[in-house]
């Protein structure tokens, strides 16, 4: 019976290897202590089970199963390896004891508690070793249990290429002997902003997506969320996980504030409050207060939350704590010092002590080579200009970022600010 | 997609009986789960249907009616908030909720989703209605 019944029991199986395949995979990196060969291995126990369980019926607790299919699996694979080395007289004997440790270990208890398995995987995802594209489709691969398909399809790029990623990825960890492991010390400080990156990046990545075909693109802010909820489960005392957790709960919640209905973007000053998410800035600002009473200097991720907290909690636009701001974005710029920072802090400054202030600050960023190219400094300065009144000046701004932005929808709004101008030229526009 | 799970009240439920230890420790379990896997939004108990109040519309007149009320069977005791990918894993996660009023005893649960905002379409009383501010809206 291949017909609805069994397409059914066939999308229940994929069901379950979704939710437990990053389980299982870490599970089995850590006896094998390879992540490609656990993939492998995990992947033959899934196969297995769509062959077996239309017939046999789905067991009653599916994950368990598959775990220790792929278990068996993976011994099986220890002991071939083992037959092999004896034959070639090369018998490691420390490995040969972790080995057999590994093998031990399936005797234990299937309940065994798998969450550290788990975060060794993210960090060998996330290793320096690979680059920030690899890493992004490794972890969503094992630890979000996306298809290849599904990762090209929300990075807009070919499934080949994708793949192609994924085993150079885990080949490149294989040659560097990357171990399985949580780093220690002073690693792991860095190690953990390289997670985070990874995290933050694939939200962002769905986050600058816009409706319409780029729905599944806007998914990824889901998965990035579903990620970081994950480690902050596995690494509790980390304030920074808390920070980049509450950061995208509060930013999330006004992904459907952000568009109007033809796609235009809306800036957050003007989106209507009533559509943010009420139940995810709930759930943000908990983790921010998790992040912050653990103590230590804020991060960057928390201080980033901070602000975006500060906007969650006002009610209307003119109700926001724009002084509290500039102080987190002073910290914030302590923290992690780069001159985009310091320009949302000059527009902070404008919002709290008035476009004046905030001129003076931009002012002394224009020659920031880093900012050179940045359509925002000029639109930033345009729109400073603008509510002082020197409507000419600000017009050559607005001009200028929107020759320098790439995308065609701020372009727009940029040309209606030119108009704008045009039309109050030579008047105070307040 | 957000699914709620409505726990239905019990006899013991309506009578402010709390659940005993195991049953708490088994519900702790599962929301742990949820919670590491990431899919946990929401959850809470609801107190006793006898300190709710039910206002009744009929004919233009409204009246206040105090709990308790009697068909339980119709009452919620409690609800669980999860984010799932699919309707499938929504699917396979209630699966693995554990029997509310304890094992082997008679109880219910009910799942339903959640309206997301781009489902409500547009209009004006729409907007007026998200400028309410609701919680959990989507």
């Amino acid at each position: 019976m291949s017909t609805p019944d069994g397409a059914r029991v066939q999308r229940a199986i994929e069901t379950v290897w979704r939710i437990e395949s990053a389980k299982i995979i870490a599970r089995v990196a850590r006896m094998v202590g390879d992540v490609g060969v656990a993939e492998d291995l995990a992947q033959d126990a899934f196969v297995t089970a769509l062959e077996r369980w239309p017939g046999s019926g789905v067991p009653d607790n599916p994950g368990a199963w598959l775990m220790q299919a792929a278990k068996y699996r993976a011994i099986d694979h220890l002991r071939r390896g083992r037959r092999l080395e004896e034959k070639h007289g090369e018998l490691a004997r420390e490995r040969d004891a972790r080995r057999a440790d590994a093998v031990s270990d399936m005797d234990a208890s299937i309940d065994d508690p798998v969450g550290d398995d788990l975060l060794r995987l993210i960090f060998t995802c996330c290793h320096p070793v690979l680059s920030p594209e690899a890493r992004v489709a490794l972890t969503l691969r094992l630890l979000g249990g996306l298809t290849t398909e599904e990762i090209a399809r929300a990075f807009l790029v070919s499934t080949p290429t994708v793949a192609q990623r994924i085993v150079r990825a885990k080949r490149t960890l294989r040659e560097a002997q990357v171990p399985f492991e949580v780093p220690r010390g002073e690693e792991l400080d860095e190690r953990l902003s390289s997670v985070l990156a990874v995290v933050y990046l694939i939200f962002n990545e769905g986050y600058t997506a816009t409706a319409g075909d780029d729905w599944l693109r806007a998914d990824l802010c889901e998965e990035a969320l579903r990620l970081g909820r994950i480690l902050a489960g596995l690494a509790p005392t980390e304030p920074e996980v808390h920070g980049l957790v509450a950061l995208m709960e509060i930013q999330a919640s006004r992904l459907h504030a952000r568009l109007d209905a033809s796609g235009e973007p809306i800036l957050l000053m003007d989106q209507d409050r009533g559509c943010w998410d009420r139940l995810l800035i709930r759930r943000g600002l908990a983790a921010l207060d998790r992040a912050q009473r653990l103590g230590g200097a804020l991060g960057p991720y928390t201080l980033q939350a901070a602000i975006a907290a500060c906007h969650a909690r006002a009610g209307a636009a003119e109700d926001t704590d724009w002084e509290r701001i500039v102080a987190l974005y002073d910290a914030l710029g302590q923290v992690s010092p780069s001159p985009v920072v310091e320009l949302n802090r000059a527009v902070a400054v404008a919002m709290a002590f008035g476009p004046e202030a905030g001129l003076e600050l931009i002012d002394g960023l224009t020659g920031e080579p880093a900012l050179r190219t940045y359509h925002l400094l000029p639109s930033v300065r345009g729109d400073f200009l603008f509510k002082l009144g020197r409507a000419t000046e600000a017009r050559a701004e607005f001009e200028r970022a929107a020759s320098l932005t790439e995308n065609a929808r701020e372009r727009a709004l940029l040309l209606a600010r030119v108009a704008a101008c045009a039309g109050t030229n030579g008047r105070n526009a307040g | 997609m957000r699914f709620m799970i409505l726990v239905k009240a019990s006899e013991a439920s309506e009578a402010g009986v709390l659940p005993d230890e195991s049953m708490i420790a088994e519900m702790g379990a599962y929301h742990e789960e949820l919670a590491k896997a990431g899919v946990l939004l929401d959850a809470s108990g609801l107190h006793p249907t006898s300190k709710g109040w039910r206002v009744r519309y009929a004919g233009g007149e409204r009246t206040v009616i105090d709990g308790p009320f009697t068909e339980s069977k119709e009452l919620v005791a409690g609800y669980t908030i999860i984010q799932a990918r699919s309707r499938e894993e929504a699917e396979e996660w209630v699966r693995r909720f554990p029997n509310p009023v304890g094992p082997g005893a008679a109880g219910e649960i009910e799942v339903r989703q959640l309206f997301e905002l781009d489902e409500l379409g547009q209009g004006e009383a729409v907007e007026r209605f998200r400028d309410l501010n609701l919680p959990s809206q989507a």
